[in-house]
């Protein structure tokens, strides 16, 4: 009994000491004084592998996930002779929800898992101490890119989600189903509030961005340097992004849209 | 190079430990300009954890470390980061940066610390490269270099600032005698050439003391014997003569503590 209390209080205080450690690296690699010059170019590198490397993925998930929105939506609809509202349907479960969380989740697999497992084998190889022996901090050079990478390219990647879901579902809705065109888009466009569906849709994803990238670059950077270490880490990226994703997403709904 | 620009390094009474097992207990040692020391001792014994002491990049529990009477771990972040464009390190894998060519790799820390022209900075990567035997690789990528090859072009990028200070940590480890050879007669041609401060982490016994002017023995957390490789093999201590000949038998245990066989094969215990 008192061993398993023991190892419980171990993992608390490990899991304690490891978010002061991710707080601590968040603030040395962004905490600094901007050096454009010197920045710029790691970052657009980043944002290459970060961002534009993860549009393939993104825009046959987005197709398809619209094209199944409008597919179901049409099946459930028409029974109730409403089928002019697939718009509005898809519209609004991508621009709120599905565009944000399953954009978010896609890159975790996609982006987070690469940079962790990138900057774990940097570790490993010693080349972030080499950095740092040279006199080039890591935070600055290796971290902060990454970090901003990630800020900025999920709500983009969201934003052409929830383009591309939509086009997947007038796909589907008016040219394969045949529901009118006018009222399936002036449906979508009566209904969809740019404030508190597309805004609050983007405020989601810059939430998601920011803990999913943190996540991935803390987990490599703090990954036991190792080959089992770095498997590890990358998993935690994954599992840990997505908890973190699914649990926020609902606290950010209840935020926004519980009071309707 | 003026004797003035060479960097005298001290430790003085250093304590360090790592996961509460005790790496160093009060150890001191005086690192001198110009010259090639080496810090010798087992596997395990902690010598890649003092050129990380001494370095920075780790933090001992007390003591100091001094270099040219800097106290390394009393300095802030950027202070540390000056101290250390003045010191050159061969990392036991060589640690080149993966995304980059050979060519990138060298001209690196000059393009960070420095504002040379291209040009200029072209010249000086080739020298160098020349200096290591790597030109005509110069542009192949670090994935396309043998273990030798690779060692090699670290060395030239350790050498790129032409640093006061150079670490190497086990320089020899894994090299076939060619490389190994060629890696001695590096090491020995840039101490005479640039007249640096060489520290050389080493467990192989004839390459270092070839090169070595002094050395350090460490085992178990503190320096077990010093002086120069002539006064070395002197030394009557059996734990220093076991190393030095490579014995299995002798103070230094070949095995990790653990109860004796008997007592945990029929002891009735079946904890592993």
């Amino acid at each position: 009994m008192i061993d398993k209390l023991q190892r419980l209080g171990k993992d608390v205080l490990g899991r304690i000491a490891a978010t002061g450690r991710a707080g601590q690296m968040l603030v040395q690699s962004l905490v600094v004084p901007p050096a454009p010059k010197e920045m710029f170019p790691l970052l657009v590198k980043q944002l290459h592998f970060v961002g534009v490397l993860s549009l393939v993925i993104i825009l046959v998930s987005g197709l398809f996930i619209g094209m199944v929105l409008g597919l179901q939506g049409y099946t459930i609809l028409v029974d109730y002779g409403s089928e002019q509202a697939v718009g509005q349907m898809v519209a609004l479960s991508l621009v709120r929800e599905l565009a944000p969380v399953v954009t978010a989740l896609l890159f975790a697999g996609r982006a987070g898992s690469a940079v962790t497992a990138e900057i774990g084998l940097m570790k490993a190889t010693e080349q972030l101490a080499s950095y740092e022996m040279i006199g080039v901090d890591p935070m600055r050079r290796i971290i902060a890119p990454r970090l901003w990478a990630g800020f900025i390219s999920l709500p983009i990647l969201t934003m052409i989600f929830a383009v591309v879901g939509i086009w997947g579902g007038s796909l589907v809705a008016v040219d394969w189903l045949g529901i009118y065109a006018g009222s399936f888009w002036a449906n979508m466009q009566a209904s969809v509030d740019f404030t508190t569906d597309v805004l609050n849709g983007v405020i989601k994803s810059l939430v998601f961005g920011f803990v999913v990238i943190w996540i991935a670059v803390f987990q490599g950077y703090d990954a036991v340097p190792t080959s089992e270490g770095i498997s590890k880490a990358t998993t935690r990226t994954v599992v840990y992004s997505s908890l973190a994703v699914l649990g926020l997403d609902f606290i950010l709904t209840a935020m926004m849209f519980g009071e309707i | 190079m003026t004797s003035d620009s060479k960097s005298h390094i001290e430790v003085r009474n250093l304590c360090f430990s790592r996961s509460g097992r005790s790496i160093f207990e009060d150890v001191s040692l005086s690192i001198e300009p110009g010259k090639i020391t080496a810090i010798m001792g087992p596997s395990g014994t902690g010598k890649t954890t003092l050129l990380k002491l001494i370095g920075g990049q780790l933090r001992p529990d007390s003591g100091q470390v001094l270099v040219d009477d800097f106290n390394v771990h009393a300095l802030n972040r950027k202070w540390l980061f000056h101290l250390r464009a003045r010191m050159g390190m061969l990392f036991q894998s060589g640690a080149l940066f993966t995304d980059m060519t050979v060519f990138e790799n060298v001209a690196f820390p000059l393009r960070v610390h420095t504002d040379l022209d291209e040009p200029l900075i072209r010249d000086l990567v080739l020298l160098k490269l020349n200096a290591v035997g790597l030109r005509g690789a110069a542009e192949l990528m670090p994935s396309e270099l043998s273990g030798g090859m690779a060692r090699r072009a670290a060395l030239a990028r350790a050498i790129a600032l032409d640093p006061d200070i150079l670490m190497y940590d086990e320089p020899f480890a894994g090299q076939d005698p060619i490389a190994m050879g060629v890696l001695i007669k590096l090491i020995r041609k840039l101490n005479q050439a640039l007249g640096h401060t060489s520290i050389i982490v080493s467990h192989d016994i004839n390459e270092t003391l070839s090169i070595a002017d002094f050395v350090y023995l460490i085992s178990d957390g503190r320096v077990l014997a010093q002086g120069t490789p002539d006064e070395l093999i002197k030394i009557e201590d059996p734990r220093v003569l076991q190393f030095l000949n490579g014995e299995a038998d002798g103070p230094v245990p070949f095995h990790f503590p653990a109860p004796s066989l008997s007592a945990q094969l029929l002891g009735g215990s079946r904890d592993r």
